[in-house]
């Protein structure tokens, strides 16, 4: 190897190198360092955050689903009520039914009674008018004529039928 | 590494590995004269001597500097292009163009520069008067003849290398840097391919390496060396103007790197740091020992740095001129297909081996900032 003068190359490889590095630093390495770590970090956040949103979308769907089973879980509910309800209320009137039913029955019943007695009373009371005006005529009769009076109670008795 | 199986891409492989292949076959024989084998029968041995190809020479002056580009010899004629050189001398700075030593390597040919005379010895240029008194060693061993030479600060092939890798590097990135400005999306185009490299020197190197909390700080010059020295062994494995040049295999430039990261990881020392060296946990008696030897360690760290990429590179660069060179050993060019295979094997190995050095001497730099700056527990 010919080794030529030191002083040359190792002046030179210092000026140059000294020179470039700066230039280098200034116009190239930092504006690149920069860029490249500027970029990583918005790659970093757009994965963060589209984790972010996966999550999210995973909680909203199951927020979806648990609404939708609760949703559905008050439809049954508002059905079983309804139904219920409409079963208490079909009962309820049927019973009222009955009740109001009886009851008519049975005022119906003390109607009749109430009607029979009055009827009873009136006849008795007719019974007694007609004895008493029976007995009266035939008073009158026996006073004037026995025999006829005798017959007259007979008559009298014969067209009254007792019920 | 980095290339995908893309067809395009691999073709650029192909054609980038293949280059040496053809290459380096013009500066080969244009150094070696054809040996005349007349010459030779007629014992003429010293004109023998000096024709005779020598594969030495030849690697040495291609892994070595040089204050020209060599391109292609036509006619015998080398075609050139010429560097400026610029000489601190006696009489102040001088800058002339490499042209005028006229492809002199010997030290006969005289230049005269406002009346003073210059020689150039393999590639090291030496005021002639002072020149002949030298030893043949003292010639050999001339860059480091400090009295008999000028200081040389000339643009040599390395140096117009550096440069040119250096605006290369600053325009793609700062490319890069601009195109964020335009696309806030994901990087396309050339960001697309030179970002993934950015963030691999951020997460496979620096913050494994020195933390998340320090490692920001270290970021610009760990991508500036891994890109420097990536993109000059790539430029020193492409054998033709106006690349060529061995930059990252050769000991000064490794030497200027490795201590800059030297300086950077002791002035990142904390207090731990340098009261390890310092004051060892080990019995006061130890100290005489364990402090030196605490301080080569510090030493030793950088100087492996420095003989790993320079030690790679050139065995790589030796390796590729040799096998080009079994051709011209044998004297045949039957040789020429298996040492072309050869060759393509190794360019594709140091294809790999310049991504590979480039991240090893980055790594590395992490690893000792990283050990410099760690917050330890008190044992």
């Amino acid at each position: 190897m010919n080794l030529t003068a030191p002083e040359s190359l190792i002046f030179w490889t210092t000026i140059i190198f000294f020179v470039f590095f700066l230039l280098l630093r200034k116009f190239a390495w930092k504006p690149i360092l920069g860029a490249v770590k500027g970029r990583e970090e918005s790659i970093n956040n757009a994965l963060a955050s589209a984790e972010a949103a996966r999550l999210e979308m995973q909680n909203l769907t199951a927020d979806n689903e648990r609404i939708l089973q609760e949703a559905r879980i008050e439809r049954d509910a508002l059905l079983k009520e309804a139904r219920d309800m409409r079963d208490k209320m079909i009962a309820d009137s049927k019973k009222e039914a009955q009740v109001q039913g009886e009851r008519l029955i049975s005022q119906a019943k003390a109607a009749i009674e109430a009607e029979k007695n009055a009827a009873m009373a009136e006849l008795k009371t007719q019974v007694s008018t007609l004895s008493l005006n029976i007995a009266e005529k035939l008073l009158k009769d026996e006073l004037s004529n026995k025999e006829a009076q005798t017959k007259l109670v007979e008559k009298m008795l014969g067209d009254v039928k007792l019920n | 590494m980095v290339f995908s199986n893309k067809p395009v891409q691999f073709l650029l492989v192909a054609l980038v590995a293949s280059i040496p292949y053809f290459g380096f076959a013009n500066p080969g024989v244009d150094s070696i004269p054809v040996v005349n084998e007349a010459v030779a029968e007629h014992g003429v041995q010293v004109a023998h001597e000096e024709k005779e190809f020598n594969a030495t020479d030849l690697i040495n002056s291609h892994i070595g500097d040089s204050h020209e580009f060599h391109i292609a010899d036509i006619g015998g004629h080398p075609i050139s292009f010429y560097l400026p050189v610029i000489l601190w001398t006696n009489n102040g700075l001088e800058v002339f163009s490499a042209e005028q030593f006229h492809h002199d390597n010997s030290g006969e040919h005289v230049v005269s520069i406002n009346g003073q005379r210059l020689v150039r010895y393999n590639e090291v240029i030496f005021y002639a008067d002072k020149f002949e008194n030298l030893t043949e060693d003292q010639r050999k061993n001339g860059a480091f003849e400090f009295d008999a030479r000028p200081l040389d600060f000339s643009i040599t092939k390395n140096v117009f290398s550096m440069m040119m890798s250096a605006i290369v590097l600053f325009l793609l990135f700062f490319a890069v840097a601009r195109s964020y400005n335009k696309n806030q999306l994901a990087p396309k185009g050339i960001a697309g391919f030179l970002e993934p490299l950015v963030v691999f020197v951020r997460d496979e190197i620096a913050i494994p390496n020195i933390g998340t909390k320090q490692y920001a700080k270290y970021m610009p010059y760990l991508l500036t060396i891994f890109f420097f020295i990536w993109i000059n062994n790539l430029i020193g494995l492409i054998p033709f103007f106006p690349f060529s040049s061995n930059l990252t295999g050769n000991i000064y430039f490794t030497f200027v790197l490795a201590l800059i990261t030297f300086l950077v990881t002791s002035f990142s020392g904390n207090k731990d740091y340098w009261k390890h060296i310092l004051t060892p946990p080990v019995p006061k008696a130890l100290y005489p020992i364990m402090i030196p030897v605490e301080i080569i360690g510090i030493l030793t760290k950088p100087f492996a740095l420095m003989i790993r990429l320079f030690a790679n590179i050139t065995a790589g660069h030796i390796i590729i001129l040799s096998l080009i060179s079994l051709i011209f050993i044998f004297e045949t060019a039957w040789v020429s297909p298996i040492s072309g295979a050869f060759v393509l094997f190794m360019s594709v190995l140091e294809m790999l081996v310049a991504a590979l050095q480039a991240y090893v001497f980055t790594l590395l730099s992490a690893l000792f900032i990283g050990q410099a700056v760690a917050e330890h527990d008190h044992h």
